[in-house]
């Protein structure tokens, strides 16, 4: 058992009381604690055993909940919208825009782990749709020219 | 009087932060009222206003907390339901990022109108980014004793907290809520009982919609009289609607119910984009109906929508013009089910497998009329055997279309004519 998995557990846990009902809360925090944005395999291990609960328990509800993961993703997360308001506004431009500055197609992660490019339901900003999400900043509105700044920033990069 | 600010009265008149300047407003005078004039009074105001849900079921919102009121426990919950999942719906974020401390507010009385003590704003994960914000708002409350025990020198207790979600449509759903509060994956759970009978926990839980929380507010301040100067006989008041997709100025507007959806497009929202011309809305969510664009004088009512084979629903309106496909918009709502459907019962799980297979072969052109007499077959069980209101809603969006662009899924007869042709 890696010691850093199991310090982490036991203080997240310990402050929801070792208590199952808390699993949701207590399974973003750890996955908020992971750079590749995701559960391993030992941590659901570890959650289950602390909290006295079944691992597939742990594992109904991780792959349940889109915000969770069980498998790794990139470190930072490009969510797309891809429902009825983002669609009626075209947001095919944008879905090209994106796969072309990061060099994969959506569902992809890039090679080098920074970032994951997925599809997502409407997350309520279909007022300056079409919208994407960059973990949990949206923006809307957006120009090739304005994507290949905001991908660039993300780097690191200044443009 | 296109525009009104009756539950948005001081969307402007504060920074929606501090409590000081909510106070200074003019806020909390509501939960003052309800503390002196007692929880009959306020709940005879309620049942007068004829205030429907805003969360989509437009239940009565009096006869509601009367129900709530009569469990008996020892525990009781109210939820505030802020999942707001349905695509195309924003304005209970604008509630909560402009007037977050009239939910608080709107909570207590909640609270105390229903002698429950613990109360849980549910917000969707999708607005984490105001998470911080509604939480502080929250421990504000809880220094000035606006939350806490014995509020404002009162006999009432009522504690508050945030719960986030974690990216599921079908959690804004009562009993789906609950199991995810305590835990679990996010599924309904067969009635009866009610959540509210047994609910979080298995106890007695209230869930309520944002934009009625915020409303019983303004009910309380202002009274049922000045509520029910808006709208129509069967649908008194104001309602937010979040408009978006084609338009010029898409945002949230408060309505009197009545106005037409024409005049909601052209005078709120500035009109088609570009000049080009209407094609259909979608009102009320995923879930909601189509509307073609040669009925758009339909008034914004639940009676008048209801004649169309409509619903208010979340009071989203999703405009589409020539340019956009019905069927391509179509297939983007059933993809949505297709993802966001839980799993647990047979109609909706195998329905949605069944409805992309038959949208698959329209597309391609490889349809049968085998397929279309299975469109009617699974449209018909989902919506009748599904076991939550996600099932059994869905298939409004493709009755709707089926009635008013019967051209877009021919008819058995028009495929056999064709057929004979060839
Ligand atoms: C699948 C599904 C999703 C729902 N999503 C929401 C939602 O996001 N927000 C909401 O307020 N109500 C939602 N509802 C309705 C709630 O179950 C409930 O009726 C409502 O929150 C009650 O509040 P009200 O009486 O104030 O309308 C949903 C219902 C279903 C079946
Ligand atoms: S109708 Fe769909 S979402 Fe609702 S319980 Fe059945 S499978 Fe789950
Ligand atoms: S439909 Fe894309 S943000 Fe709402």
């Amino acid at each position: 058992m890696k010691p850093e998995l199991e310090q982490l557990a036991e203080s997240i846990c310990a402050k929801y009381d070792y208590d199952a009902v808390n699993l949701l809360p207590i399974l973003q925090e750890i996955q908020s604690h992971s750079a590749r944005n995701y559960i391993c395999e030992e941590m659901a291990r570890i959650i289950a055993q602390k909290l006295d609960i079944t691992e597939s328990r742990v594992y109904d509800v991780i792959t349940y909940f889109s915000a969770l993961s069980s498998e790794p993703r990139g470190e930072i997360i490009i969510q797309i919208c891809n429902s009825t308001t983002c669609n009626v506004n075209n947001n095919r431009d944008l879905i090209h825009w994106f796969e072309e500055e990061l060099g994969i197609n959506v569902g992809e992660t890039t090679p080098d782990n920074k970032f994951t490019l997925i599809f997502t339901h409407c997350f309520g900003a279909c007022d300056v749709s079409p919208a994407v999400r960059i973990d949990h900043d949206v923006y809307g509105m957006l120009t090739r020219e304005k994507v290949k700044e905001l991908i660039a920033a993300k780097r690191g990069v200044v443009v | 009087m296109k525009q009104v600010h009756f539950i948005t009265e001081l969307f402007d008149k504060y920074d929606g932060r501090s409590l000081q300047a909510y106070l200074n407003v003019g806020g909390f005078a509501s939960l003052q009222k309800t503390i002196e004039i007692g929880s009959e009074a306020v709940l005879t105001e309620i049942d007068a206003s004829g205030l429907q849900g805003r969360g989509g079921a437009a239940y009565p919102t009096g006869k509601k907390l009367r129900q709530a009121q009569a469990e008996k426990a020892a525990r009781k919950f109210v939820v505030c339901n802020a999942d707001e999942g349905e695509p195309g719906t924003f304005k209970d974020r604008e509630l909560l990022k402009c007037n977050i401390y009239q939910v608080i507010e709107g909570m207590v009385i909640a609270g105390i109108c229903t002698q429950s003590q613990e109360g849980i704003i549910y917000v969707r994960e999708e607005y984490t980014n105001m998470h911080d914000e509604i939480r502080n708002a929250i421990a504000e409350c809880y220094s000035h004793n606006y939350l806490g025990k014995n509020i404002l020198g009162s006999p009432y207790n009522f504690d508050l907290k945030l719960f986030s979600g974690a990216g599921s449509y079908v959690c804004g759903e009562g009993f789906a809520m609950c199991e995810s509060m305590e835990g679990k994956s996010g599924r309904p759970r067969s009635k009866p009982p009610y959540v509210k009978q047994e609910g979080f926990l298995n106890l007695p839980t209230l869930v309520i919609n944002t934009e009625t929380l915020s409303t019983i507010v303004s009910i309380i301040k202002h009274g049922a009289d000045s509520f029910r100067r808006y709208g129509t006989e069967e649908s008194p008041g104001t309602k937010l609607i979040s408009i978006s997709g084609k338009v010029n100025r898409p945002g949230v507007y408060e309505i009197p119910f009545g106005l037409t959806i024409r005049e909601i497009i052209n005078d709120l929202a500035g009109g088609i984009r570009n000049g080009k011309k209407g094609h259909f809305v979608q009102i009320g969510g995923a879930s909601g109906g189509i509307l073609p664009e040669w009925l758009w004088d339909t008034p914004y009512t639940y009676e008048d929508l209801a004649k169309a084979g409509l619903s208010v629903g979340s009071g989203a309106i999703v405009v589409a013009d020539e340019d956009n496909s019905l069927l391509d918009y179509l297939k983007v709502v059933q993809d949505f089910f297709s993802h966001e459907s839980c799993g647990k019962c047979t109609p909706c799980r195998e329905g949605n497998r069944q409805l992309r297979f038959i949208f698959e072969r329209i597309t391609d052109g490889t349809v049968t009329v085998a397929d279309y007499d299975r469109l009617e077959i699974v449209l018909d069980v989902m919506g009748k055997a599904s076991l939550c209101g996600s099932g059994k809603t869905e298939v409004v969006p493709f009755r709707t279309a089926q009635r008013y662009f019967p051209e877009l899924f021919l008819t058995k007869e028009s495929l056999e004519a064709k057929k004979a042709v060839v």
